[in-house]
């Protein structure tokens, strides 16, 4: 674990040095969008909007989508999430940052294989909801967390 | 030109534990930078895991995954020495894959 830590560490030296390349023109324009990129939803200013954007519609309440995250975040720049979805069947997982200014953080798709589990680290602008949304067998299952941020992590 | 990214992947009975460290300043655009001018966007959009040339994680992601973003996925009915893949694509075109080997 410490040495993620320290590889943590040098790559937020590093993605310094890019950002610096950027600024110089060294690398290349905008160019080629991601084309398996839901637009539509990761563009949303709202959680519903966000949910319509992945087709979402009629979610019903479920307690076998485990969402693990701290009830307070010192630091809304990286707040850990770990989420488990025990609904059978179940294909993907999209996380929604409710007062976020785009509320769609992620949306992961298990293929053959994958357990649906995800773990990751988000940005909190403010003490929000976190709502993950499960997809099975063409339904979808919700499930909401409070997270409260004491310093945001948008802007600055 | 990205930087590199890690992934480790070890399995515990017949699930496979994969964590992926990679290196990216993630911008929102929404941050200013020491001159007062934005930082325009800059972040990964889509990830992918395959196991064995087989895609088993789909992710798309926005601007509000941290900066050097981490993951762990999990995939089960693997065994040690499957090959396993990881990919990403940022909304510069830029893209990154890493390999190891499932221990």
């Amino acid at each position: 674990m410490d040495a993620l830590r320290r590889t943590v560490l040098r790559g937020a030296g590093a993605s310094g040095a890019l950002a610096v390349a950027l600024a110089a023109g060294l690398l290349k324009p905008q160019q080629a969008r991601a084309a398996g990129w839901n637009k539509d939803a990761f563009g949303a200013k709202t959680p519903a909007d966000a949910l319509k954007g992945i087709g979402a519609a009629n979610t019903s309440e479920s307690k076998d989508i485990l969402i693990d995250a701290p009830q307070i975040a010192e630091n809304g720049g990286v707040v850990p999430i770990e989420i488990t979805s025990t609904v059978p069947g179940t294909r993907s997982i999209a996380v929604l940052i409710e007062k976020n200014p785009f509320p769609l953080a992620g949306k992961f798709d298990f293929k053959e294989g994958a357990v649906p589990f995800v773990k990751l680290n988000v940005k909190i602008g403010e003490s929000s909801n976190v709502r993950v949304v499960a997809e099975a067998g063409g339904k979808f299952y919700v499930a909401v967390k409070e997270v409260k941020v004491t310093i945001g992590g948008c802007g600055g | 030109m990205a930087d590199p990214m890690k992934v480790r992947a070890t399995l515990k009975g017949d699930i496979a534990d994969i964590r992926v460290l990679m290196n990216h300043p993630m911008e929102t655009g929404q941050r200013k930078d020491g001159g007062g001018k934005i930082v325009p966007m800059h972040f990964i959009q889509n990830l992918e895991v395959k196991v064995n040339g087989k895609a088993v994680v789909e992710g798309q992601i926005s601007q509000a995954v941290s900066r050097n973003p981490v993951f762990s996925f999990r995939v089960k009915g693997v065994k040690a020495g499957d090959k396993v893949e990881v990919s990403w694509l940022d909304n510069k075109g830029d893209t990154n894959k890493t390999e190891t080997a499932l221990a």
